[in-house]
């Protein structure tokens, strides 16, 4: 059933039915009002959680991890600075193969300080193993969760996972959220079966020393589990569809791209806008679509390749920049097409929150169609003086 | 799609007021979508907040530049911030103010004046504005029905607080259409 709510509560209430069983966080701008309400669930035991309060998110998620390797069913979320923090413990979560999920609402990262809403936490944790969902509404939100945690304690991924949802511009929105019910839940996220865990009686240890002899293999054994993902993903996004009536089996979604001539490319909230803006330029006769990366980690490589074939120029939307050199996706972009000579440009845009409307996603599909790209969109001459 | 902007100071509920007006239109069955501006929230510092209402799902995630509607909570206000900025023609404007205004409204767009702060007082005993105006906003945009507000504001605030609230609304909803 369709309810109105914040897009912090929708996400809150959705992680609340996948039944976590250790939540640890720590309150940061913007993402507070999720464990707010989760804390609020826990107290009133409306879920059957225990909820540890650390004071850092190294703490957080250092405590998330102990009680995943113990077997439990874990949650953490975060933002900007908060996940800088916790920067060394995501690389130990991947690398013990533990099935952590948490929810990014992104933020940009100082210095300056921004509350506002870019990619660039995120992105920035690209190589930490990972899997990385960007949402583009609260529904997608809400539901990327349970596809997070069903994928990432699958036993033939074993990785955990971001789910990224844009802060302030979908956190803080109220809009129209479908909930799936406790029991829908429960037969889409069953009980977490942990492959190893921390037992007294039967003891192992996780994350020690690897010598030169070994320690590449484990790497390669990561890469392996992001490769199943890749398939894996979609599977379950293809078992939600069949159950709830929304799709999310394809690690990326096309829209009206079939006859597109520039194609444009992005993850995450601005995608609505982009949508809107395709719509008004195909009315005045543009043959122009979008490529919307649901996946950044694993890189859906193949499906970028299939979407973007038939077009002849891609403009890619950075929320993000690799400093010195360009936009994470747009060098992702580059390399899934290596060698088709179809041009990709790039555009760092909305870093730090600066607002994006419909005729600014125009002007940079007119730049991109004008072969002008690699710039930083929007840029104040005034302020650069 | 139509769209409202709410022109506000920090601790005026400007923010509430979007939310509670997109739940009411919910209720009501349309789509709807409320967002703040995302500024750092200090008392009486000038804040906007957004709604939009659509017969469909609403996917823009812009701010709002071109309203159909917008609230001023503060009249004070207008000296500092273009609040009329982007009003569409034929548009409507609900400002809050206890004197008669003097100043040059843009050509083609409705204003309505009401002392929202008076009536505010009167059934609050405080100052704040946001439901009322949310009133004020029902009877002359016909978004949102006075009922579905009832109930949206009744899901906020509990007991008495919430009825004082709802007097407030239906007050500034019966000038509104006595005005008109």
């Amino acid at each position: 059933m369709l309810e109105i709510m914040e897009g912090s509560h929708a996400v809150a209430e959705s992680v609340g039915l996948c039944r976590p069983q250790v939540i640890a966080a720590y309150p940061i701008t913007p993402q507070t009002h999720i464990v707010e309400a989760l804390a609020e669930m826990v107290a009133n035991c409306t879920i059957d959680a225990e909820y540890i309060t650390v004071e850092s998110e190294f703490s957080a998620l250092s405590a998330c991890l102990g009680a995943s390797a113990a077997g439990s069913r874990v949650y953490s979320a975060t933002t900007s600075q908060g996940l800088a923090l916790m920067f060394e413990v995501c690389f130990n979560c991947a690398g013990m193969r533990l099935p952590v999920v948490m929810t990014i609402v992104n933020r940009a990262l100082g210095a300056p300080l921004s509350i506002w809403n870019d990619h660039q936490d995120s992105v920035s944790l690209r190589d930490s193993g990972w899997m990385q969902l960007y949402a583009e509404d609260n529904q997608e939100a809400t539901d990327l969760h349970y596809i997070a945690y069903r994928v990432s304690e699958d036993h033939r991924v074993l990785l955990p996972s971001f789910v990224c949802f844009d802060g302030f511009i979908l956190s803080h929105t109220y809009e129209p959220v479908d909930m799936i019910t406790q029991e829908q839940a429960d037969s889409y996220v069953p009980a977490f079966k942990p492959y190893h865990r921390l037992d007294a009686d039967d003891p192992i240890s996780f994350g020690l020393f690897a010598s030169p002899d070994y320690y590449m293999e484990f790497r390669y054994a990561i890469d392996q589990a992001m490769n199943q993902a890749r398939s894996v993903l979609p599977e379950a996004g293809r078992v939600f569809s069949e159950m709830f009536g929304r799709d999310y089996s394809g690690l990326v979604e096309e829209y009206r791209l079939e006859d597109a001539d520039c194609a444009i490319v992005a993850m995450g909230s601005i995608c609505g806008t982009v949508k809107d803006a395709v719509d008004e330029m195909r009315n005045d006769g543009k043959k122009v679509g979008l490529l919307k990366l649901r996946a950044f980690r694993p890189f859906p490589v193949k499906e970028v390749q299939k979407a973007l074939s038939g077009v002849s120029t891609v403009a890619v939307l950075d929320k993000n920049i690799s400093l010195g050199s360009k936009g994470a996706v747009a060098l992702e972009i580059r390399d899934a097409l290596y060698g088709s000579q179809i041009p990709v440009h790039d555009y760092i845009i909305a870093l730090g929150g600066r607002d994006v409307r419909r005729k600014d996603i125009a002007a940079v599909v007119a730049s991109a169609e004008a072969g002008k790209g690699d710039i930083f969109y929007g840029l104040r001459e005034e302020v650069l003086k | 799609m139509r769209e409202l902007r709410i022109h506000g100071r920090g601790g005026q509920g400007s923010v509430t007021a979007a939310e509670l007006i997109a739940v009411a239109a919910f209720e009501g069955g349309m789509f709807a979508q409320a967002f703040p501006a995302f500024g750092v929230e200090r008392r009486g510092a000038p804040v906007q907040a957004f709604v939009r209402f659509d017969n469909q799902k609403i996917r823009l995630r812009s701010q709002i530049y071109e309203p159909d509607y917008i609230i001023v909570q503060d009249s004070t206000l207008i000296r500092d911030v273009n609040v009329f900025q982007g009003l569409k023609e034929g548009g409507i404007a609900i400002i809050n103010t206890e004197k008669a205004l003097t100043y040059p409204f843009p050509k083609g767009v409705k204003v309505i004046t009401i002392d929202a702060t008076s009536i505010a007082l009167k059934t609050l005993g405080m100052p704040i504005t946001n439901t009322t105006l949310m009133g004020a906003f029902a009877a002359a945009s016909g978004e949102i029905k006075l009922e579905a507000l009832e109930d949206a504001v009744r899901r906020r605030f509990k007991g008495e607080l919430a009825e004082k609230n709802i007097a407030a609304a239906k007050e500034a909803y019966r000038f509104v259409k006595e005005a008109s």
